[in-house]
């Protein structure tokens, strides 16, 4: 089955890590996917720019879009994701647990039947 | 019991198991040994020679014709995650380990434990639980969609996962059993249905995992709460505290049954409770009853859980065991963990009493009426109140 795992960060979290910080970081994450590489378990994954980047489209009613900007309130958001591959859940959650995130997120992915 | 209902309640689990193992699909399953006990009752008597067998072709032929009739239709889930790797002894662990998976939430595990392996009909699991029938009925039909599309693994845990899971089993098991107690609302304080449903489910785990001593712990433990329950309540359906019951009601054979299973081993948290349980279960008045043992068990519960409601327990224990004063000292500082239990403030006014610090005592009892939530509690810290 495929799973994607979301990385969950605290806003503003990266921008303000020093470039050291962000280098360690960045040093996990190619350890955590030589690790998925390793297990055949890669399918793929991002890091997403914040939030203040990106914008969010909005159906209110009709087919009038509404587009928000950043939501100031919004303690963590979405900081990118991997695609794996996985026997079951149990298999997804132990990789999940070698990822270094904060919080990370397991959802199957739809199995498109076609 | 007829054979019917003897045949339901000593094989369901294991049938289900078997099947689900077999179909690949726990709703399937769980239709057809329906469907096969449903024929049952038109087919025995006369009784064949193996009940369970019989049910067990009748299960399958139903889900051969199932799968017939939808062969058209496109599946609407994915089919379970069987681990064929490694065969457990009995196929009950496997059902056991899904229904109280961690990626299920609480409420699930208890419904989809009590309907799969309890083998309890869902209108019996919403009275339980009081929560209507229709509820229950979607609670359980998330939770068999949830196993399969998430693909959560019909397998027994393997390695230093299986005893975090474990604890997950148990604490399912625990929480059915407390259900009972924890009445807060509702016609009687205690209801025994629970109790005896969650004894039962950890019987059979016990059956299930011989070597393991905290399952043998938790079922110890239950029973030996469960020994006392016709002495909780008087004629007139009032709590009875554990100090004033009528010892000679207590159940001795199941007091007898738990203090055998109990195994001296690595104290797990079960273990210490069923010891503290045990303590009172055997003493012959209340007061015999060894409180220096008990405070010491209470110490190394609280050591290994950091519970501050274990704490409140250890006081109350230490109390006895060496004087109010100790007591008190225990419970300084637990305001900020159990800002809003009632407990706290009933036992330090309890102490304060025995002390004869009593316009101390009052403060606390009125503190502890602005906290307590059911009938019979409040009528009781008023009576207390009012004696000062």
């Amino acid at each position: 089955m495929k799973y994607a795992l979301l990385l969950y960060s605290a806003t503003g979290a990266w921008a303000e890590a020093s470039e050291q910080e962000q280098a360690a970081i960045m040093a996990e994450h190619e350890k955590f996917t030589a690790l998925l590489v390793e297990r055949g378990a890669l399918v793929g994954g991002e890091a997403l720019h914040g939030p203040e980047q990106g914008v969010t489209l909005r159906r209110s009613g009709g087919d009038a879009l509404r587009t928000d900007g950043p939501f100031a309130e919004t303690v963590e958001h979405l900081g990118g994701f991997y695609i794996v591959e996985a026997a079951d859940l149990d298999a997804a959650i132990e990789l999940a647990r070698a990822c270094p995130e904060e919080i990370v997120e397991v959802r199957p992915v739809v199995e498109s039947s076609g | 019991m007829n054979p019917l209902e003897r045949a339901y309640r000593d094989h369901w689990a294991r049938l289900l198991a078997i099947l689900t193992a077999e179909l690949r699909d726990l709703d399937a399953a769980e239709e057809s040994l329906q469907d096969a006990f449903a024929s049952a009752v038109s087919a025995w008597p006369p009784l064949p020679d193996n009940p369970p067998a019989w049910l067990l072709t009748a299960a399958r032929n139903r889900a051969a014709d199932r799968r017939r009739r939808n062969a058209v239709a496109a599946r609407k889930l994915p089919l379970l995650i069987v681990d064929e790797s490694e065969q457990p002894s009995d196929d009950r662990l496997s059902l056991i380990f899904t229904c109280c998976h961690p990626a299920l939430s609480m409420e699930v595990r208890v419904a989809l434990t009590l309907r799969c392996v309890g083998g309890l009909g869902t209108r019996q699991i919403a009275r339980l639980f009081m929560v209507s029938e229709t509820t229950m009925q979607a609670r359980i039909t998330r939770a068999k969609k949830k196993i399969s599309q998430a693909g959560i693994p019909y397998r027994v845990p393997a390695g230093p996962e299986l005893a975090a899971r474990r604890d997950g089993v148990l604490a399912v098991l625990y929480l059915i059993f407390t259900e009972g107690y924890a009445a807060a609302e509702g016609e009687r304080l205690i209801r025994d249905e629970p109790a005896a449903e969650a004894i039962a489910l950890a019987r059979m785990l016990a059956g299930l995992m011989p070597d393991d001593d905290e399952v043998a712990a938790l079922l110890a433990l239950m029973l030996l709460h469960h020994a006392r329950r016709d002495a909780r309540v008087d004629a007139e359906g009032r709590l009875v505290t554990l100090a004033e019951q009528d010892r000679s009601r207590w159940h001795r054979d199941e007091i007898r049954e738990a203090l055998a299973i109990m195994r001296p081993g690595p104290p797990g948290a079960y273990l210490l409770q069923a010891a503290i349980a045990a303590e009172h279960a055997t003493a012959a008045r209340a007061e015999d009853t060894d409180w220096p043992a008990i405070a010491q068990l209470y110490a190394l519960l609280e050591a290994l859980t950091g519970s501050a409601v274990v704490r409140l327990n250890r006081a109350v224990a230490v109390a006895e065991a060496r004087g109010p004063e100790r007591g008190l000292q225990l419970l300084e500082g637990l305001e900020e963990r159990l800002p809003r239990h009632h407990l706290l403030p009933a036992a330090r006014a309890e102490l304060l009493r025995r002390l004869g610090r009593l316009e101390e005592a009052a403060a606390e009892y009125t503190r502890a009426l602005a906290l307590v939530g059911t009938v019979p509690e409040r009528e009781f810290l008023q009576a207390r109140r009012a004696e000062l």
